[in-house]
C-alpha cells in the first residue's frame, strides 16, 4: 500500500483562501484549478476544507465539488461545517467520495455510527485536532476549529471513532500546526498503533523528511500539508521522489 | 451507450464523469427499459452487501442483472459491484449475491487496517481492459471485504494486502473491478476508455 502525499486547499465561498498569488494559474482563486494543478503534480488525494459559514456558501461549495468531480480523477474528501446526514448525502452524490466531521461528531458521535451504516465506512473521516494537555499528561481534543478544549483524551477519542465506523482519522497537532517544525511524531504514533484505520497525520509540514518522518516513525499512512505546497516550497513530486529513495512505497505518477 | 445503475448506492456521479472525460456517453438510471436497450451496464456500488442486493432486488434488479449475463450483456461491477457478483459476502451472511463468479467474499485479516484505503499495487494478465497500462500500477482502493476463491481463469488481476487478493475477475462479458477506475488517476482513466473502446466495438460487431 503507497503512503499518501495530501495537499488541503482551505475554501471560502467558493475561493482558495491561502498561498493562490504564487500558484501561477489560469484562476488562480479557483479551488477546481489548484486541485487540477495538484491532480498533475502527483499529490494522490486532496482535501477541501470549507471555512466558509453561510448558507450561501455552503451551495457554492457543492457546485466547487460538482466541477472538481468532472475534471479530477483522484479521491478527494470535503470537510468543513458538516453536521447533518442530509448534508452528508448531498456532498457524496455532488461527487466527493469521503466527507470529515469534526466538531459534530464530538458534540454528537451518534452521527459518526449513523454516517458509517448509511455511506459506508470507508467515507466518513473522523479529524481530530489535538494539542499537548501538561496537567492532563496527555493530548487533548478541541473543537470549533482549535477554539474549545473538550477534556477528551485525542488518543481515546480516536479508538472511540473507530468503533463509532469511522473510516480515517484526519490528525491535526495543534502544537505543530503553522510551525514547520515537523510533524508531531509522538502524538501520531501514538494514535496510529492505538487504532486499526488509516491515519491522516497533518501540521507542522515544512522539509521532505519532515514527510518521511512522519510516515516512518509516526505510522502515519498519509501525511497532509497545506502552505509548503502552496507556496511551492516543496512540489509534490519531490517529495514523493525523496520517500521512494528512502524505501517508502509512493505511486509513481 | 452505456448505462451505470443508479440503486442509491455511493458516489455514481464519478463514474459517469470519468466515461465523459474519456469520451464516452453514459446515463444514470434504475429503469429496466433503459439498462436493456443498454450496450453495457455498470454496476456501482459502496456501501454493505447486503443492503445494496436488497435494493437491487426491490428493483427488480437482480433478476434482471441475471437475465442479463445470461443474455451475454457486457456487465462492469465496480468495488461492491464486483462483491455483489458472487456468491455470497461474510459481512452480511445469509444474503445471497449474484452468483455470476463462485467463491466467496472474505473480510480483510485483522492485522491488517481495515477499510484498505489508498493505492495499491495491481498485476493483471494480458487483457484488453488494462491494455497501456503498466504492470505494478498503483489504483486506488476503499474495501474491508474482497472476493476470494474466485476460479483461476476468472483472475484477471490480483493485489495483496495481507493476503493476495482478486483485483479484478472476468467470466465472457462480465467484468469486475475491486478498485474504483474513476479515481485512479491517469491510468484509471485509460481503463475506462479501453472499457468504453470495448463497448464499441461490440456494438459495430453487432453483438
Amino acid at each position: 500500500m503507497a503512503k499518501r502525499i495530501i495537499p488541503c486547499l482551505d475554501v471560502k465561498d467558493g475561493r482558495v483562501v491561502k498561498g493562490i498569488k504564487f500558484v501561477d494559474l489560469k484562476e488562480a482563486g479557483d479551488p477546481v484549478e489548484l486541485a487540477r494543478y495538484y491532480d498533475q503534480s502527483g499529490a494522490d488525494e486532496l482535501v477541501f476544507l470549507d471555512i466558509t459559514a453561510s448558507f450561501e456558501g455552503r451551495e457554492t461549495m457543492l457546485e466547487v465539488v460538482r466541477r472538481t468531480a468532472r475534471e479530477v480523477f483522484i479521491p478527494f474528501i470535503v470537510g468543513g461545517g458538516i453536521a447533518s446526514i442530509d448534508q452528508i448525502r448531498n456532498i457524496l452524490k455532488a461527487g466527493a467520495d469521503k466527507i470529515s466531521l469534526n466538531t459534530p461528531a464530538v458534540e454528537n458521535p451518534a452521527i459518526v455510527k449513523e454516517a458509517a451504516q448509511v455511506f459506508g465506512s470507508q467515507c466518513i473521516v473522523v479529524a481530530i485536532d489535538a494539542c499537548w494537555n501538561e496537567k492532563m499528561q496527555d493530548w487533548e481534543v478541541y473543537t470549533h476549529g482549535g477554539r474549545n478544549a473538550v477534556g477528551l483524551s485525542a488518543v481515546d477519542w480516536a479508538v472511540r471513532v473507530e468503533s463509532l465506523g469511522a473510516g480515517e482519522i484526519l490528525l491535526t497537532s495543534m502544537d505543530a500546526d503553522g510551525g514547520q517544525d515537523g510533524f508531531d511524531i509522538p502524538l501520531t504514533r501514538a494514535i496510529s498503533e492505538k487504532v486499526n484505520i488509516p491515519v491522516i497525520a497533518s501540521g507542522g509540514a515544512g522539509t521532505m523528511e519532515h514527510f518521511s518522518e512522519v510516515l516512518k516513525e509516526g505510522k502515519a499512512d498519509a501525511a497532509l500539508a497545506a502552505s509548503v505546497f502552496h507556496y511551492r516550497q516543496l512540489l509534490v513530486k519531490d517529495v514523493k521522489k525523496y520517500l521512494s529513495e528512502q524505501g517508502l512505497e509512493v505511486r509513481e505518477s | 451507450m452505456i448505462a451505470i445503475v443508479d440503486y442509491g448506492m455511493g458516489n455514481v456521479t464519478s463514474v459517469k464523469n470519468g466515461f465523459a472525460y474519456v469520451g464516452f456517453d453514459s446515463v444514470l438510471t434504475d429503469d429496466l427499459d433503459v439498462l436493456r436497450r443498454s450496450r453495457a451496464i455498470v454496476l456501482p456500488g459502496v456501501g454493505a452487501f447486503g443492503s445494496a442486493i436488497q435494493e437491487l432486488a426491490r428493483k427488480g434488479l437482480v433478476d434482471f442483472l441475471r437475465e442479463r449475463e445470461r443474455q451475454g450483456t457486457i456487465i462492469l461491477g465496480i468495488c461492491l459491484g464486483l462483491q455483489l457478483m458472487f456468491e455470497r459476502s461474510e459481512e452480511d451472511p445469509g444474503i445471497d449475491g449474484l452468483k455470476f463468479f463462485s467463491g466467496d467474499v472474505v473480510r480483510f485479516p485483522p492485522n491488517m487496517k481495515v477499510p484498505q484505503i489508498g493505492w495499491n499495487r495491481v498485476n493483471f494478465r494480458d487483457e484488453p481492459l488494462f491494455r497501456g497500462i503498466p504492470q505494478g500500477t498503483h489504483f486506488y482502493f476503499a474495501n474491508s471485504y474482497f472476493a476470494s476463491g474466485s476460479r483461476n481463469e476468472h483472475l484477471m488481476a490480483w493485489g495483496n494486502y495481507g493476503v493476495d487478493f482478486a483485483a479484478a475477475v472476468r467470466k465472457g462479458n462480465v467484468f469486475g473491478l475491486q478498485f474504483h477506475p474513476e479515481k485512479s488517476g491517469e491510468m484509471g482513466l485509460k481503463l475506462l476508455l479501453n472499457f468504453g473502446r470495448m463497448v464499441q466495438d461490440a456494438d459495430h460487431t453487432g453483438n
